[in-house]
């Protein structure tokens, strides 16, 4: 076994937290300049402009490029072969993002009861924790703070088997389209397809914690991120919902086994400012 | 692109009808900051008959959460949150006098009545852009609801907040004829 101790989980989520708020992805970064270069109206590129400004201005002095720092959601791929010491996985991950938005100017959005109470926890915890077993000796841990404006956007429909690919086409893109300029566009869409309700909607938030230019390994399904993309993109929305060409920036289509009986499709929606940050331990 | 209009609060009902959807304006003066939870103790506090922490008349208000500031910073990243939540509680302020709103996204129909009924007129401001207009805030204090933390309302003085007038006094919407003129079928 391999010893991996609390702390040290603590200090590295606490630095990923930090990181993510501040320092945008280079891949997204890609995606923003050349859809920048892309758009035609007048307003989109203006707020493209600003949207560019600010993330650099945001990595310059390591300031939240969003007012909207997220409810932390942790992706965890633990290995058999691990054993956490001093406290368990989840209490040092709680830990460092407690550290994170307490020691840096991010914003605390996390309230305790969700309906009567809605106090806030003051520290931005609980983290949404997943975590999954995997073989050998590695922790890997990612990090992805998720704001409200593009999460109630989200949308979770229980397809017929004989809706079909049409189905889902329109499920998605009359979602995305939808939600117009609230969420922020142009968003990074997040499309899960099968398992059961609560899978597929875990499969489209995981779908936005994938690299920028990582598709779908069956050639069928990168069809149809790219089709669900150019149709999203045919919408007029833009950026800001102000009109334009450039809705979304990536459709990522995430899938598993089904029941004979189903057809879930889950959408959960990202804003431009696409944070996620990972480490392997 | 358009001119860059300058703008200061407070407005009266002149300065509204003078500003057109798709018009870039730049913000000067005192505005307001409240969010969800703020906008549902303001009406609490219009129900029960007592007056409003915050300069209504001629107001503006910012849809915003602010994060906290940085050692040196007069106020965290600040950009506009949605706007539709708000939607609920917008009529009754400005019925009572409140002449702006900045904010991302749509607003309903009962708000661009209200909108239109009184003179009042909604600003989108860049979602995203928060550590940019920060930058544009040049003073920030709590002045009602501190137990809500970044959900209080806070007065800010402001030079230069860049927004696009996105709906204007006599329905104009520019959420509706920017995208139709984007849109390809």
């Amino acid at each position: 076994m391999k010893e991996i101790k609390a702390g040290k989980i603590t200090e590295e989520v606490k630095r990923l937290c930090i990181e993510a708020a501040c320092d945008l992805p280079e891949d997204v970064e890609t995606l923003l300049r050349q859809a920048e270069t892309k758009e035609e109206s007048e307003f989109g590129c203006y707020s493209l402009e600003k949207v560019i400004e600010n993330f650099e201005l945001a990595r310059r002095d390591m300031v939240p490029m969003c007012q909207d720092t997220g409810i932390v959601v942790v992706y965890v791929e633990l290995g058999t072969e691990v054993d956490v010491v001093d406290l368990s996985l989840n209490d040092a991950i709680n830990e460092g993002v407690r550290q994170a938005y307490v020691s840096h100017p991010l914003r605390k959005s996390v309230v305790t009861d969700p309906l009567f109470d809605r106090k806030n926890t003051g520290d931005n915890t609980p983290a949404i924790i997943y975590t999954e077993l995997v073989p050998g000796d590695q922790l890997k841990i990612q990090i992805l703070p998720k704001g409200a404006g593009s999460e109630n956007m989200g949308a979770l429909k229980m397809l017929k088997p004989a809706d079909g690919v049409e189905g889902v086409k329109d499920f998605v893109i009359n979602t995305v389209v939808g939600a117009g300029g609230n969420p922020c566009p142009p968003v990074i869409v997040g499309v899960g397809i099968g398992g059961t309700m609560d899978k597929a909607t875990m499969l489209a938030k995981k779908a936005l914690a994938r690299d920028v230019g990582e598709h779908h390994p069956d050639a069928r399904y990168q069809e149809l991120e790219k089709e669900i993309l150019t149709e999203i993109n045919k919408s007029g929305v833009g950026p800001q919902g102000l009109g334009g060409r450039i809705t979304a920036l990536e459709v990522r289509i995430e899938t598993f086994p089904t029941h004979i009986a189903t057809l879930p499709v889950a959408v959960n929606l990202n804003c431009h400012a696409a944070r996620h940050k990972e480490v392997i331990l | 692109m358009s001119e860059i209009k300058k703008i200061k609060v407070p407005l009266t009902t002149e300065d509204v009808k003078d500003l057109k959807a798709g018009e870039r304006v730049s913000i000067s003066g005192v505005i307001y900051t409240a969010r969800d939870a703020a906008h549902a103790k303001l009406l609490k506090a219009l129900a029960a008959g007592e007056s409003l922490p915050l300069e209504i008349e001629g107001g503006v208000i910012y849809y915003v959460g602010p994060c906290p500031a940085k050692e040196g910073q007069v106020i965290g990243s600040c950009g506009p949150t949605t706007s539709y939540r708000m939607d609920p509680f917008a009529p009754t302020l400005i019925t009572r006098g409140l002449k702006g709103m900045i904010g991302k996204g749509p607003r309903d129909q009962k708000v661009i009545k209200a909108m239109k009924d009184h003179s009042a007129v909604y600003f989108a401001a860049i979602g995203g852009a928060a550590a940019v207009i920060a930058a544009s805030i040049k003073k920030a204090e709590v002045v009602a609801y501190p137990e809500l933390g970044t959900e209080a309302v806070r007065r800010l003085e402001v030079e230069d907040f860049p927004c696009i007038v996105a709906i204007d006094s006599e329905g104009n919407n520019l959420y509706e004829s920017g995208v139709k003129e984007y849109k390809r079928v």
